[in-house]
């Protein structure tokens, strides 16, 4: 884990001191967060083990959808790749009887080029239009796989991933991903390219007009988005060890873009601090039973109504207060 | 043949009351009401309690339904968009919140409806034969009902004083505040509108097919396919997505298996959207 840091450390942009600081002050309590505090806390109940595997992999997913989010569209087609992606997994290992290590990166590579395939058209729909028609994708590719012959009932018996068999070997191997997702989109996003996805979400006309290939970057966020979903997708379906056309509906790619809008759309953890938050609390309301939805839904809208840029928001304005009582 | 289009026409008037609220919504408020099959359900619901549990008359129950789900729309609108379009940083927010709120009605209706699925009797029994097609008297009466109801909203939104400050609001929110119109009333009034035809074909398709809590999101993604097909905001295009989605329908259940009729209509509707991405009627934007 020191060596993902020290290596992203090396490469990461050198416009000064500052986004590295910044970087280091967000991934460093992130690291800590993942591999010490959570393990030791949790460590020996393999039920919040699993909860928090869980919620790692939402995250990855989740910071993908982040990425489109950055482009300016609102995409709930994540459900789908992470069919996808989890279908792959299933079916390379089950009948093919490939290593999941090998399985894996091909379950993103098949989600991001079946991504690219339908983006590219796609991705000229703004707005509600792409939010409507990234729904009707989800829905369409669990009734793709329903008809999808003798995969339609399930992929079941799919092996756990060689040399990972305890809920702690799994919650780290989880979180090593979701840690190296992070380093990832935040390089790409301090990088040109998230200059050129932030000038997209404000003007396409604008950012088009000064030269910048508005249909391969759209493409490309929605690619990397894809493969995101189609990791998460293929981890999960290892995890459960089984995949059905129902595993991921509509509900569930709302919940990609839901985790993203709660942890604020500003910020690179948004998508991870919105996931654990939303994944934890639903979690902690099992106790109360028949309310738990409730409660849940009320705590959500609660959220939004108050703070309509996200959780993390919430920073800026305690800080802002401050000043302002000085 | 003829049983087709018959079933055709069945599905079209009831989804035309779907769409034609939900366009309502979008035109006045450009917001994507999400929540609205979740008060399709609502509107569901409410008729079950009052004709099942409560053993009143249907009409009553109807009118319960308009009534309670055009006041849930009108109680989201003046204290969720309100708040929420006033203060947030990005267009998205209020999609989301949209979400947001779909969440908590389906989670209300989940905790006081449970997950049971619920129908009620046909409101009148019997049924007609045209050439050899059947037609029971309860879609009859359905399909009556809701010809009557698009045409009553269809005159009110041209003809009346209300009707045309709503238009005047979807064309420019700005210049209509500018001459005097009560924009957040008429805001408030057109939500809660477009929220009681949701509850309406709630209230008029649980005779038919029944009810659950769980039923929201279909139903929205039905909503969303009419829109697309007819271009958003637009009323004739919501008339015309949903007379195209309730043949399309009504076609492919007669020759396929249930899933592979959907699996159809989402990849037409992605092919027909390459070519017209803004719909049928819809303006092309950019």
């Amino acid at each position: 884990m020191a060596a993902v840091l020290d290596a992203t450390a090396d490469t990461a942009p050198n416009r000064g001191t500052t986004e590295m600081r910044r970087f280091l002050m967000t991934a460093v309590p992130l690291a800590i967060a993942l591999y010490g505090v959570i393990p030791l806390v949790v460590g020996g109940q393999p039920y919040w083990l699993n909860v928090l595997t869980n919620a790692c992999l939402l995250s990855f997913g989740s910071l993908g959808v982040w990425l489109t989010f950055s482009i300016g569209r609102v995409n709930i087609a994540q459900g789908a790749f992470a069919l996808i992606g989890g279908y792959t997994t299933g079916v390379l290992t089950t009948m093919l009887g490939l290593s999941f290590w090998i399985a894996l990166p091909l379950s993103g590579i098949v989600a991001a080029t079946i991504g690219i395939l339908i983006g590219w058209p796609l991705l000229r729909l703004r707005g509600i239009y792409f939010a409507m028609v990234t729904l009707s994708l989800t829905e369409a590719a669990r009734l793709a796989f329903v008809n999808a012959g003798s995969v339609g009932h399930g992929v079941l018996n799919i092996p756990n991933p060689p040399g990972i068999n305890s809920p702690l070997a799994f919650y780290l191997f989880a979180a090593t991903m979701l840690l190296a997702g992070f380093v990832a989109i935040w390089r790409l996003n301090v990088s040109r390219i998230g200059w050129v996805f932030r000038s997209m979400r404000q003007n396409e006309e604008l950012a088009s007009s000064i030269g910048i290939d508005i249909a391969r970057f759209r493409v490309l966020a929605f690619a990397i988005c894809c493969f995101m979903g189609g990791i998460a997708g293929g981890c999960f379906a290892s995890l459960q060890q089984n995949i059905y056309p129902q595993t991921y509906t509509v509900a569930d790619s709302i919940n990609f873009m839901l985790y993203c809008f709660l942890g604020g759309l500003e910020f690179v953890l948004g998508p991870i601090v919105g996931t654990f938050a939303l994944v934890i609390a639903f979690e902690l309301l099992r106790s109360i039973q028949e309310y738990q939805a409730l409660v849940y839904g009320i705590l959500m809208i609660v959220v939004m109504l108050f703070l309509p840029n996200g959780l993390l928001s919430l920073r800026g304005l305690i800080s802002r207060r401050a000043g302002g009582a000085k | 043949m003829t049983q087709i289009l018959v079933n055709g026409m069945l599905l079209s008037a009831n989804y035309a009351l779907i769409a034609l609220g939900i366009t309502l919504i979008f035109s006045i408020m450009n917001v994507l009401n999400f929540a609205h099959g979740q008060m399709f359900m609502i509107g569901g619901f409410v008729v079950y309690y009052a004709v099942v549990v409560w053993g009143l008359p249907f009409p009553l129950g109807l009118l319960g339904a308009a009534v309670i789900v055009g006041v849930i729309g009108m109680v989201v609108e003046s204290v969720f968009f309100r708040r929420v379009m006033k203060n947030s940083s990005r267009e998205e927010n209020t999609m989301l919140l949209a979400v947001g709120t779909a969440l908590l009605l389906e989670n209300v209706a989940l905790s006081l409806f449970g997950e049971k699925q619920r129908g009620i009797p046909p409101i009148i029994s019997g049924v007609y034969r045209l050439g050899d097609a059947f037609l029971p008297a309860n879609r009859l009466l359905v399909l009556g009902i809701s010809l009557a109801l698009i045409a009553a909203v269809l005159l009110f939104v041209n003809y009346s004083r209300t009707g045309r400050a709503m238009r005047a609001l979807a064309q420019d929110r700005t210049a209509t505040l500018l001459m005097g119109v009560d924009v957040p009333r008429i805001s408030t009034l057109g939500f809660g509108l477009g929220a009681a035809l949701a509850g309406i074909a709630g209230a008029l398709l649980i005779s038919i097919s029944g009810v659950n809590a769980g039923i929201g999101t279909a139903i929205s993604t039905k909503a969303f396919i009419m829109i697309m097909i007819g271009g958003a905001g637009v009323m004739s295009g919501a008339l015309l997505g949903a007379v195209t989605l309730g043949f399309a329908e009504a076609l492919g259940y007669a020759f396929f298996p249930g899933s592979v009729t959907y699996l159809i209509i989402f990849i037409g509707l992605i092919l027909f959207l390459l070519f017209r991405p803004q719909g049928i009627m819809g303006k092309p934007w950019g």
